[in-house]
């Protein structure tokens, strides 16, 4: 997850076209690099080898081949390695099978992931030359397509968050606190870079995601990330919760027992979650992508600004980082639609790339998300200001992102 | 004054609304596409004639052409004319001050299209009209204007812009927006006076905005929509509610008081002093700031429990004026003329010498005089259970010069005692847009 290359995708004049192997096209039919020689992949368990590495912009077909022993999955990843273009699922050992999906000029990356889940295999770039295919807004298929990478990439982030979950909590529950403090922000990103869409599912968010505050204000038993974080972080005499009480006062360290409780409860929840989102009704419409974006930066201006959400462990440059790195894929996916909606459109799009980039250059100047940020209550007022300033300068105009892809008044 | 229904005085958006001021009917003419904020530049050079029926006056004084509608008086002052509006307007009741820095990224084509920007929504909100497609719209887009003044008459609603010395130039001497050469030599921070305690994220600023208003929500409004749409191109630095005038800017107003109980302005410059006005008030020649004048904001502090533990002799004393009527201490009503040569019977002199009318009186300063357009404020309590309360001090004048003269006559101030300026700026106010155009066109031409 390279700051470089995600701060590259919103400055990308052409973003990947959305058109997914779910969309039965002839490769005969567009773009030159069909006529280009057939790409293959060669899938087992560990690898996942294209046969090139460039293609002409079109309709390209790749011939899947999975050799490994159980279930795979082939996908083309844009330049951020985060938003998924075009995704293959359920491939069986011993099947081949010709996977079809257009892309624009851009650098992606391919990657298999073995069983469905877990983090992507054999990462590779790709590069696609040529000529840009003109986008039409209002064409179905574009917005199918759109609507079902996203889910993709939903799946992916879900299907990452699972297995870091559970190397976090094996750490936790077994008292290495080392270990679990260092897995603690990288292990959220996958979390924060979804949010909202978690936040869709009830009662779900409360128990992974609730600060202490707010289970005590509604009553609930306090559970999920945060819990953990305040035993790992544990608070010394006269520190004080973010609501400015007695942080000893109703809380005493986890006993390995109760650890054991809370760290198989985030790992049962965790993959109620996973379910929920592979499920076969799982699906998302334009507006939900949008406005996931929409709140992605809304968390970032309402929780993570303030500090109070990584009250311990003062990570939140990591979950701000994952947010906007969310809403940034999310967009992604929507972008072409909203620009295509004439002047106005173009505009919108315009503005919310220069503020993404503004924003993307900001944070980076803290760190990043494999290096690590600077402890949140170590950046000054001023700083947090200027954060400030610029997501609203970025969370304004993206406001009218969605009216703008659905194009309707 | 305020939250009176008034369904005749109706000024919003609605274009068949034909019992606003002429002026509101001809911004909604000019504006006729609807533009949304993000597409305002276009406004420039729309069929914009019909805005100078507000500003006809052209050289007439605001106060001049207000059109006050209705039985409760709410005033509509049109934006467009030689000189902006609020600075010799009747000073309303309620004041939100703001002051922004330019965003780091911002180029001399993002300030320009703000300042479009900011003229198109703020000749709109003082017509009493929504900010751009107005409080609702397009079901899947936030709407262009927040919506907190809908129904509310203009309420004599002023918005007037300045430019701060940082604008033209930083600190670091960088010239962001290709206008140093353009810096008045006037326009510098103030010099540091006696008993300063400036805070810098309560002082300074590139740009700011004054608005004015007989109800605090039609003015919080103002200053809510033009920071919104300043968002990426221009970020609040600091603001300021005011709720009481304490000055007097026109001969038709009585004298309010400020916190310390007295009456505040007897002695100010009135619009209907033209002379006075043009030679105290106006930046004369033919610069682009011509027309225009200089406003300097001090936020004085007041120590409101100690001054109220004063005996009355003692108030009078610093004051120099009477408590209940304002007559000055040599005698007569409030708006006798001091008399600082009258001596009591022991010959000490009837107004002390370091009494504040004294000190800050013209024949004090080399003539000098400002026309005083401040607002008491109360920011609720400060740790120790005080009101964070005072005098958000604003004047305007044809060179900073001049408060700088009364300022540094204030040094040995009676009054000091019981204040503090805790925040300070100075701003350069362009004079008026022309219909069509926006403020501050002339710097940029």
């Amino acid at each position: 997850m390279s700051r470089t290359a995600l701060i590259a995708v919103p400055a990308t004049a052409t973003i990947a076209l959305l058109l997914a192997g779910c969309v039965p096209n002839n490769p005969a039919s567009t773009g030159s690099g069909a006529a280009a020689a057939p790409l293959t992949v060669a899938i087992d368990d560990t690898s996942c080898a294209v046969s090139a590495s460039t293609a002409t912009a079109g309709t390209l077909t790749f011939s899947l081949t999975n050799s490994g022993t159980d279930v795979n999955e082939f996908e083309i990843l844009a330049e951020d390695q985060l938003r998924i273009v075009g995704e293959k699922e359920n491939l069986a050992p011993a099947q081949t099978i010709d996977y079809t999906v257009q892309l624009n000029p851009g650098t992606y990356y391919t990657a298999c992931k073995f069983q469905l889940i877990g983090e992507p295999i054999g990462l590779t770039e790709f590069t696609v030359t040529g000529d840009a295919v003109a986008v039409d807004a209002d064409t179905k298929q574009l917005a199918d397509a759109a609507a079902a990478n996203y889910v993709g990439y939903l799946k992916d982030q879900v299907g990452q968050l699972t297995p870091a979950v559970q190397k976090l909590v094996d750490a936790y529950e077994s008292g290495d606190d080392d270990t679990a403090r260092a897995l603690f922000a990288s292990t959220r990103v996958f979390y924060e870079r979804i949010e909202p869409t978690a936040e869709a599912f009830g009662d779900l968010d409360p128990k992974i995601d609730y600060r202490e505050v707010d289970a005590l204000a509604e009553g609930l038993d306090w559970t999920g990330f945060h819990r953990i974080e305040k035993d790992l972080w544990a608070p010394k005499s006269g520190d004080l919760n973010s609501d400015d009480t007695d942080a000893l006062a109703g809380w005493a360290p986890s006993t390995p027992a109760e650890r054991k409780k809370l760290g198989d409860q985030l790992v049962a929840d965790v993959a109620q979650l996973n379910q929920l989102v592979t499920a076969s009704d799982f699906t998302v419409g334009l507006a939900d992508i949008s406005n996931g974006a929409i709140g992605l930066l809304d968390e970032v201006a309402t929780s993570k600004i303030s500090g109070e959400e990584d009250w311990w462990s003062h990570t939140d440059l990591s979950d701000f980082e994952a947010n906007v790195q969310g809403a940034d894929v999310a967009y992604g996916y929507v972008r072409d639609i909203a620009a295509a909606r004439g002047d106005e459109g173009a505009k919108l799009v315009k503005e919310i790339d220069t503020q993404f980039a503004a924003l993307d250059a900001l944070l980076a100047t803290y760190g990043s998300i494999d290096a690590g940020f600077t402890p949140y209550d170590e950046v000054t007022e001023a700083q947090r200001k200027q954060l400030s300033d610029q997501v609203n300068a970025l969370a304004e105009p993206l406001s009218n992102l969605t009216q703008a892809v659905l194009g309707k008044a | 004054m305020t939250g009176t229904p008034a369904p005749s005085d109706k000024t919003d958006a609605a274009p068949s609304d034909e019992t606003d001021a002429a002026s509101a009917a001809s911004v909604e003419a000019a504006n006729p596409a609807h533009v949304s904020r993000r597409g305002l530049l276009g406004l420039i050079g729309a069929g914009a004639a019909g805005l100078a029926v507000g500003g006809a006056g052209g050289a007439a004084i605001a106060a001049g052409v207000a059109s006050a509608t209705g039985a409760t008086g709410s005033a509509t002052y049109p934006f467009f004319g030689t000189h902006q509006a609020g600075i010799v307007t009747p000073a309303q009741d309620r004041l939100h001050f703001a002051a922004f820095d330019m965003a780091a990224s911002a180029t001399r084509d993002d300030l320009v299209a703000l300042l479009t920007d900011w003229t198109d929504a703020a000749a709109r909100m003082t017509q009493g009209l929504e900010v751009g497609d107005g409080a609702t719209g397009a079901q899947y887009a936030p709407p262009d204007d927040t919506g907190e003044a809908v129904g509310l008459p203009a309420s004599g609603l002023t918005i007037t812009f300045g430019f701060g010395p940082t604008l033209f130039e930083t600190a670091a001497g960088v010239d962001r927006f290709g206008i140093a050469g353009r810096r008045p030599p006037e326009l510098a921070d103030l010099p540091r006076f006696l008993g300063d305690d400036l805070d810098p994220a309560r002082s300074g600023g590139d740009l700011c905005i004054q608005a004015c208003a007989d109800d605090p929500q039609v003015a919080v409004h103002a200053i809510r929509n033009l920071s919104r749409i300043a968002f990426g191109r221009a970020v609040i630095r600091w603001s300021q509610l005011g709720f009481g005038r304490t000055s007097s800017t026109s001969t038709s107003q009585t004298t309010p008081r400020n916190l310390f109980g007295f009456k505040d302005g007897t002695a100010n410059l009135k619009a209907e002093d033209t002379a006075e006005v043009n030679e105290h008030v106006w930046v004369g020649g033919d610069s682009w700031l011509a027309g225009g004048s200089y406003l300097v904001a001090r936020r004085i502090r007041m120590q409101i429990e100690v001054w109220d533990r004063q005996q009355l002799v003692d108030q009078e004393q610093t004051i120099g004026r009477d408590k209940r009527e304002g007559g000055p201490l040599s005698g007569g009503t409030e708006f006798t003329a001091p008399n600082f040569h009258r001596t009591l019977a022991d010959g000490s002199p009837a107004i002390p010498t370091d009494a504040h009318v004294r000190l800050a009186h013209p024949s004090n300063n080399g003539g000098a005089a400002l026309l005083r357009r401040g607002y008491n404020f109360t920011d609720g309590t400060d740790a120790l259970g005080r009101l964070d309360a005072g005098l958000f001090f604003i004047t305007f004048q044809s060179s900073p010069e001049a408060f700088v003269t009364v300022q540094r006559s204030l040094a040995t101030d009676a009054l000091n005692e019981y204040i503090q300026h805790v925040g300070s700026a100075v701003f350069a106010v362009p004079p008026g847009a022309t219909t069509g155009s926006y403020v501050g066109a002339g710097l940029f031409s």
